[in-house]
């Protein structure tokens, strides 16, 4: 337990010190929310659909926690190569307890990163559902961090070095984001995109989040918590198990 | 006849169809400095590596303070502390915070956590910067944290990878000299390799030299000289090693240190 709570800190202090990086991953969403926010409302609205700005919000936030979970996650290559996993590699102290103290480090940081994406969200014009159900907002965050600083986590133990990110950001990230409902409802989308859709764990998350800030839940809120919850175990699991395999 | 701390018998590690690490065997005495020398890719690190549990060797025995590393990593990893070829501090924290994240991950009782921090760091001259981030440190500073934080948990063994690469001789004799009077007054064994011969036959009690994987030979460095007939160690390594040059192959890490230069990021 100690040194789980020991390295979830060490992240913590990281992320409070590196203000240029809270700030700068909060570019891509901010842009993401103004440019579509505002660009389909019209659009949203004449179709009847009704407020995009707000339908937008919980896919944006998502994005913030994707973007920030799953470097969280890289960032043990960086630890690789700066030396400083070594060091914990060498602690008496199980793998299982530092994979999980990073894990949930990682998604603590992710959280407040898709926090501070909300609060960004607000300044702009959204609309609260209910203040009631900002708990369940939280525990699907706090979900959807778990499962990609897990996915990072997973993608880290295994890279040796950066020249793999491009790829990862291209072929994973992006897809995972695009491919989801972050930007747009499920209704009426082809065939193959709704099975995309329904594969990717996100989807759930978003959902969730959607849900739980006022609008309707395209599935239910017990469905994306299950599919969540499996989720993210079956990917923490993998992420320990690489973890544990690192040789130095 | 003193206690044997470090015993490896038949240690092999492959890679592939390459051989590291061939059938070395030697015994390190309690409380001794004990010198590992070889040119590069000898296998010096790789064995530090399978001694210091995160490395499983191919084949052979070890026993590291009367524990295997196979087997008991936890009590091995109590048992020593060490000092990495390369840096392994958290550039982004202070140096007292890397001891205490330290200290917290061996469970050294706080307490003990704050008076042994500041017993070390006063001892290695780094307590009035204790409170500057590690990234603002000079080289021998970094190294001489990660002296200081290898010995918080009062290990029995130290090992040391090239302590004492790339610093000046000031720092190398200051960093040396503690490491002497600490073995000394804490009957702390000290397994090291190093390029610095002089270094070596200043302060080892025995050295072995490795070469290809197999230890060439193993003696008192005065011994060595004699036998090779040699004015100094420096001499008697290149009498038993040969004057071929070795290539080691550029590892993944060090590309990408390469590649971190040139993003700038971090440092």
């Amino acid at each position: 337990m100690r040194a789980i709570y020991i390295l979830c800190v060490r992240q913590l202090k990281r992320y409070q010190r590196s203000p240029a990086r809270i700030v700068g991953s909060l570019g891509q969403p901010v842009v993401f929310l103004l440019a579509l926010g505002f660009g389909f409302g019209a659009t949203f609205a004449k179709a009847g659909a009704g407020n995009y700005f707000n339908f937008v919000t919980p896919g944006i936030v998502a994005m913030g926690i994707l973007f920030t979970a799953v470097f969280s996650g890289i960032e043990i290559i960086w630890d690789r190569q700066f030396g400083f996993l070594k060091e914990t590699l060498v602690a008496p102290v199980s793998r299982l307890q530092i994979v999980l103290g990073r894990v949930l480090g990682g998604a603590i940081v992710a959280m407040m990163q898709g926090a501070v994406v909300f609060l960004v969200c607000l300044a702009f014009g959204f609309r609260f559902g209910s203040w009631l159900l900002l708990p369940l907002a939280i525990v699907f965050m706090f979900l959807i961090s778990v499962l990609f600083t897990s996915i990072g986590t997973a993608i880290g133990s295994v890279l040796q070095d950066m020249q793999g990110f491009p790829l990862v950001m291209n072929f994973l990230v992006m897809p995972l984001f695009f491919f989801s409902d972050a930007l747009f409802p499920m209704n009426g989308l082809p065939k193959a995109l709704t099975v995309a859709l329904r594969l990717n764990p996100l989807t759930y998350g978003i959902d969730g989040l959607r849900g739980a800030l006022g609008d309707t839940f395209a599935f239910s809120a017990i469905t994306d918590f299950a599919v969540l919850l499996v989720a993210s175990s079956i990917l923490l699991s993998i992420g320990s198990y690489l973890f544990s395999k690192i040789q130095l | 006849m003193t206690n044997e701390i470090i015993v490896v018998q038949d240690l092999v590690k492959n890679y592939g169809d390459f051989c590291a690490v061939n059938h070395i065997s030697f015994a390190v005495p309690e409380g001794k400095i004990f010198g590992f020398l070889g040119p590069n890719g000898a296998g010096k690190t790789t064995t530090i590596k399978m001694l210091t549990t995160v490395l499983a060797p191919t084949s052979g025995t070890m026993r590291v303070n009367g524990h295997d590393p196979v087997h008991d990593q936890k009590q091995v990893r109590r048992s020593f502390g060490i000092v990495f070829q390369d840096a392994s501090l958290d550039d982004e924290l202070t140096g007292l915070e890397n001891m205490n994240l330290h200290g917290g991950l061996y469970g050294v009782p706080l307490r003990e956590r704050a008076t042994r921090s500041q017993m070390l760091l006063e001892l290695i001259g780094l307590w009035d910067r204790r409170n500057d981030f590690v990234k603002r440190y000079s080289g021998g500073m970094k190294r001489r944290l990660e002296v200081a934080r290898a010995l918080l948990h009062q290990p029995r063994i130290l090992f040391l990878d090239e302590p004492t690469i790339g610093l000046d001789p000031q720092t190398r004799n200051h960093i040396w000299s503690h490491i002497q009077t600490l073995s000394k007054e804490h009957n702390v064994t000290v397994l090291f390799t190093t390029h610095y011969m002089e270094e070596a036959d200043r302060v080892a009690a025995e050295v072995a030299v490795i070469d290809q994987g197999k230890i060439v030979a193993q003696d008192a460095p005065s011994a060595l000289k004699e036998q090779t007939h040699s004015a100094t160690l420096e001499d008697a390594f290149i009498a038993l090693t040969g004057h071929g040059i070795r290539d080691e192959e550029a590892s993944a890490v060090d590309n990408m240190r390469r590649m971190a230069r040139v993003w700038g990021r971090r440092r």
